[in-house]
């Protein structure tokens, strides 16, 4: 945005703590928060894209960017369900975007190297953790951010079809560990080990 | 008729294994083309399950896999299940996907007239290949508008982190982007890639291409040699799929040793150097 000029807006669904990742945001640089707000813990891919459609679409933004996928459910589809609702290609997976003429340009990783791919304005691109260091927020970008005037929406609920029914802990091997020695003094037996893999 | 997308590599037979416990299989690749499309592979997909009133469609949790059918799922209105380890028929389905990269399996239940799923890497043990059907879509000019123009290969003799069978990981005790060096030297002589934690791509020690983690690289070499990583789980996810690992560390209780077949407690510089001076020997 800095670069090309524009206005950007950060948008987010979650309850009213995550007005917080909004102001965040903001004290980096993004100009406006949208939140979609809702105590429910039950949002699975189909609802939340289904409630940040309508409010994505109204915006006529250029550039839709989600990220690839949550830390946490990892789903990997709300971005592509808000493109298809809105009729905008998407992309996913990208490390690299360049903007111009209209286009987008985008890397993204592919068997050990880049596959490039083009895709015409208005788009949804998910991206990558690596395709951008974040900066620090400036205390003038604090200062604004504190008293910036966030948008509040309540997001219409669609029940998807996946739901959740209880979490577990995998079962993980037990103690395995071979101590192959201390220092240095390790370094015969780890030939060793090598060769037996087969790996040397 | 359970259908199984198979595109090149291991991945789709794990997928592939995944599917033929649910019920007859059918495999299928997509040809659209030399240029690879995501939106003709999600067409592909639609057309399919209606030429088979496909009761559910598989596919591996790789980058394309898991792109086509969340555009399937869009377009059929459907929900997806990513990243599952095991599915279980029923009305509804009962499936175990994988949460925060695996450290944590959700069970849910999934409904839906087709039930979507794509298949978490390193898990299943692969299928033996089976006959796969090419299959050309019909397609729209929207289902070309976004399509590969181009790859940049990496130099060659280059070994990637996701196809090495070995693998040599820096962390913080690495100390430097410098110290890498000797990382560098057992990985040539041993034929294999260096990758790092996330702490090393973040101080710039690494590019952020060499990170092994939840959000780098999953790897799966046959033996992965972690030197002073503390083992966080994000880290962890990434490697878990190596056949082997031995872990370097001055902590005999770093998390990283307890998850390692093998560990050399000490300095990782002076382990490395006297292990490379054992194999020139």
């Amino acid at each position: 945005m800095e670069k090309h000029g524009g206005t950007t807006t950060a948008v987010t669904l979650g309850p009213p703590a995550a007005a917080e990742q909004l102001r965040n945001a903001i004290a980096m640089g993004i100009e406006s928060g949208v939140l979609l707000e809702s105590e429910r813990a039950d949002w699975d891919p189909q609802a939340t894209a289904a409630a940040l459609a309508p409010v994505l679409g109204e915006g006529r933004h250029d550039l839709l960017l989600f990220g690839n996928e949550s830390a946490d459910t990892g789903g990997y589809q709300v971005g592509v369900r808000v493109g298809h609702a809105l009729g905008l290609p998407c992309v996913t997976g990208v490390k690299r975007i360049e903007v111009a003429d209209g286009r987008a340009t985008v890397r993204r990783e592919q068997s050990g190297g880049w596959e490039i791919l083009e895709v015409q304005l208005p788009a949804v691109v998910t991206v990558m953790e690596g395709i951008n260091l974040p900066r620090y927020a400036s205390l003038p970008g604090r200062l604004r951010a504190k008293k910036a005037e966030l948008v509040r929406v309540e997001p219409e609920w669609h029940e998807g079809g996946l739901r959740k029914q209880r979490l577990s802990i995998p079962e993980e091997q037990g103690a395995r560990v071979e101590v192959l020695g201390e220092g240095p003094a390790a370094a015969p037996r780890v030939v060793a080990m090598l060769k037996e893999l087969g790996v040397t | 008729m359970i259908l199984c997308l198979v595109e090149p590599g291991e991945l789709s037979l794990e997928a592939l294994a995944f599917a033929q416990r649910l019920g007859p299989v059918q495999a299928f690749s997509v040809d659209a083309g030399d240029a690879y499309a995501p939106r003709a592979w999600a067409a592909a997909i639609v057309q399919l399950v209606e030429r088979y009133s496909a009761e559910a469609v598989v596919a591996a949790a790789s980058a394309r896999g898991q792109e086509a059918m969340a555009e399937a799922a869009a377009r059929l209105d459907l929900p997806l299940a990513a990243n599952s380890v095991s599915a279980e028929p029923g009305n509804p389905w009962r499936v175990v996907r994988q949460r925060w990269g695996g450290s944590l399996l959700e069970e849910a239940t999934l409904e839906g007239r087709v039930k979507l799923l794509t298949v978490a890497q390193h898990v299943i043990e692969a299928a033996e290949p089976v006959p796969v059907e090419p299959f050309a879509p019909e397609l729209s000019d929207a289902d070309l508008a976004v399509r590969v123009v181009g790859r940049e290969e990496p130099p060659p003799g280059t070994v990637s982190l996701t196809d090495a069978r070995v693998v040599v990981g820096g962390g913080r005790g690495v100390g430097s982007a410098e110290g890498f060096d000797l990382l560098e030297e057992l990985a040539t002589l041993l034929g294999g890639a260096v990758g790092g934690s996330r702490v090393v791509t973040n101080l710039g020690w690494r590019v952020h291409a060499d990170q092994v983690g939840q959000t780098g690289a999953r790897i799966a070499p046959d033996l992965y040699i972690a030197c002073g990583i503390s083992g966080a789980i994000q880290h962890i996810v990434g490697c878990k799929g190596s056949k082997k690992i031995l872990a370097i560390n001055t902590d005999p209780n770093a998390p990283m040793i307890a998850r390692s077949d093998y560990a050399v407690v000490g300095d990782l510089h002076e382990v490395l150097s006297a292990v490379i001076a054992e194999l020139r020997g």
